[in-house]
């Protein structure tokens, strides 16, 4: 049986536009863009017309496109260029949220260690962060806000615009890590107000270990990665000229077709949704107002998440979750958590991300499975049976 | 792959697993909050268990702790359960991952948990040293997840 891949927010398969266009820059264009023979400068060539394409499905100028490894470096980079820029004029204070990716959320943590306070701004219970509490942690020594364009767990879209806008009236740095909605929705870091915005490749079906730190011209970026003079000298290391061209063939891709991929996938995902709903003591974890196409995240009470994934493995279903187990600690998910899920709920949860590559056979044979796994886990669940015989009380 | 052939087999073809009506001891440990808790039924004549069942609420290994746990139980002796080691479900079930091993400390706890059970319904006096309080992960080292 063929594999149902819905974990498109993991990772995404590599598109054939985005494949095609990187396999020559293997084995034929191979040249380092460094050398000055025509090899080199071919290379050269195809990045620079990588970084124009780039720049444009952003709104940016070429020169504020900074390649990395990927979202994790750019988040880093951003976040460490800005503390120490603030530092300098005496300001230690960054605002962020508490369910900002772990390449956020550990680069601050260091920092903190470094003398740095932070303030984690709450999400709520959709998952949305509020620009009033954005503006009563501003402080005179604030030096950065970062905030996550979408959330990777559960989807839903931060109020960018609003706070980059409140950001610039203040005189404060303010990041995006864009990871999750580069290529699904529209961004724009003119409009949106964006300082600095990290993206990563392999979530709009380009390659893994490539990614993109944008930096608005004018601030003076620190460099994670000391050595030679690519990247304006702010990133050393040869370039992954592939993954380069890879990223960019597939965020052309991806933004050429947003709105119709788009309509398609929230269609499926409604679907989805209305079918899992049925499911009884079932929750949607975040708001559905403000949220990406493709992700979906619930919760069914008295499960726990690791085993429903294994046994949605045997049915040939790829998912994730933020169960304990699947997160190798004994908490579950931070994000969960931060929108006020007790422990026992969030650890069965289950995110299934879909794209418009999706079938409406697929989303109904993954509602049929999830339904069927679920009764039969709770029919073995010792939390399940205090459940259903009142002993302890559906919280869902 | 995350688990041995032996492990995916158990969990997804459980042994033992359902609950009991009769049973002559219950034993429940763990809690939600960690997302493990494992109830394993026994029933007991003549000091033999001639039958064991369980009910759990985890990740795949604590299902499949559970029940290789109670293979491993049934047509023992009540003192031989009492001996089962969590490394000795762990070697049965051909190793577990070394963040899943706090699941084999569950299953040797329920069995414990069980036969205390059945000791306080019957009367029998014991040793209660034998059986640690393994009610919640924040009184307990033993599986060393803390």
């Amino acid at each position: 049986m063929k594999l149902i891949y819905a974990d498109n927010a993991a990772t995404t398969r590599v598109s054939k536009t985005a494949l095609d266009a990187m396999l020559p820059y293997f084995s034929e264009e191979y040249g380092n863009p460094s050398s000055l023979y025509t090899l080199g400068q071919k290379a050269a060539e195809a990045m620079a017309n990588a970084r124009k394409i780039v720049a444009e499905c952003i709104g940016a100028e070429e020169r504020e496109i900074y390649f990395t490894s990927g979202g994790s470096e750019a988040d880093n980079q951003a976040i460490v260029t800005a503390a120490l820029l603030g530092k300098r004029k005496g300001k230690m204070h960054l605002i962020s949220t508490t369910f900002e990716h772990h390449a956020v959320l550990h680069t601050l943590q260091r920092l903190e260690k470094e003398g740095f306070e932070v303030t984690y701004l709450d999400v709520h219970k959709d998952g949305v962060v509020r620009l009033e509490d954005v503006e009563k942690a501003i402080r005179p020594d604030t030096a950065l806000v970062t905030i996550m364009y979408a959330n990777n767990e559960i989807g839903t879209i931060q109020p960018i615009r609003e706070i980059g806008a409140l950001c610039r009236s203040k005189g404060i740095l303010f990041h995006t890590d864009a990871v999750q909605a580069i290529g699904h929705i529209p961004v724009n870091v003119k409009d949106d107000n964006i300082d600095m915005l990290s993206l990563s490749a392999h979530k709009f079906h380009g390659p893994k270990g490539t990614g993109v730190l944008y930096c608005k011209r004018g601030i003076m970026l620190t460099n994670i990665i000391e050595g030679g003079a690519q990247e304006r000298g702010k990133r050393g290391g040869t370039e992954n000229v592939p993954g380069i061209v890879g990223t960019a063939a597939a965020l052309k891709e991806s933004c050429d077709h947003m709105e119709e991929n788009a309509i398609r996938t929230i269609a499926l995902r409604d679907r989805l949704a209305a079918g899992l709903s049925k499911i009884p003591h079932s929750v949607i974890n975040g708001s559905m107002e403000h949220h990406v196409p493709g992700t979906l995240n619930m919760c069914f009470e008295g499960i726990e998440g690791e085993s429903l994934l294994l046994l949605l493995d045997a049915k040939h279903i790829a998912a994730s979750s933020g169960s304990a187990c699947t997160s190798g600690s004994l908490d579950p998910s931070h994000v969960l958590l931060a929108i006020g899920l007790p422990h026992e709920v969030a650890h069965g949860s289950l995110r299934l991300s879909i794209t418009e590559e999706n079938t409406e056979e697929e989303i109904d044979y993954i509602i049929k499975s999830v339904t069927e796994v679920v009764e039969y886990l709770r029919s073995m669940s010792p939390v399940w049976d205090e459940l259903e015989k009142g002993t302890i009380k559906h919280v869902i | 792959m995350l688990y041995s052939e032996k492990v995916m087999d158990h969990f997804q073809h459980p042994r033992n697993v359902g609950k009991m009506d009769d049973a002559d001891g219950i034993g429940e440990v763990g809690n939600a909050v960690c997302g493990d808790i494992m109830r394993v039924y026994i029933k007991v004549k003549d000091n033999i268990i001639t039958d064991a069942k369980f009910i759990t609420f985890g990740c795949g290994s604590a299902i499949a702790t559970s029940s290789m746990a109670t293979e491993m139980i049934k047509g023992r002796s009540v003192d031989e359960a009492l001996e089962l080691s969590n490394k000795a479900v762990v070697e049965a079930l051909d190793g577990l991952p070394t963040h899943k091993i706090h699941c084999s400390v569950l299953a040797e706890e329920a069995v414990k948990a069980a036969v205390k059970d059945y000791y306080d319904k019957n009367g029998i006096a014991y040793d209660k040293e034998l059986f640690k309080d393994c009610e919640n992960c924040e009184d307990c080292d033993a599986c060393g997840n803390k």
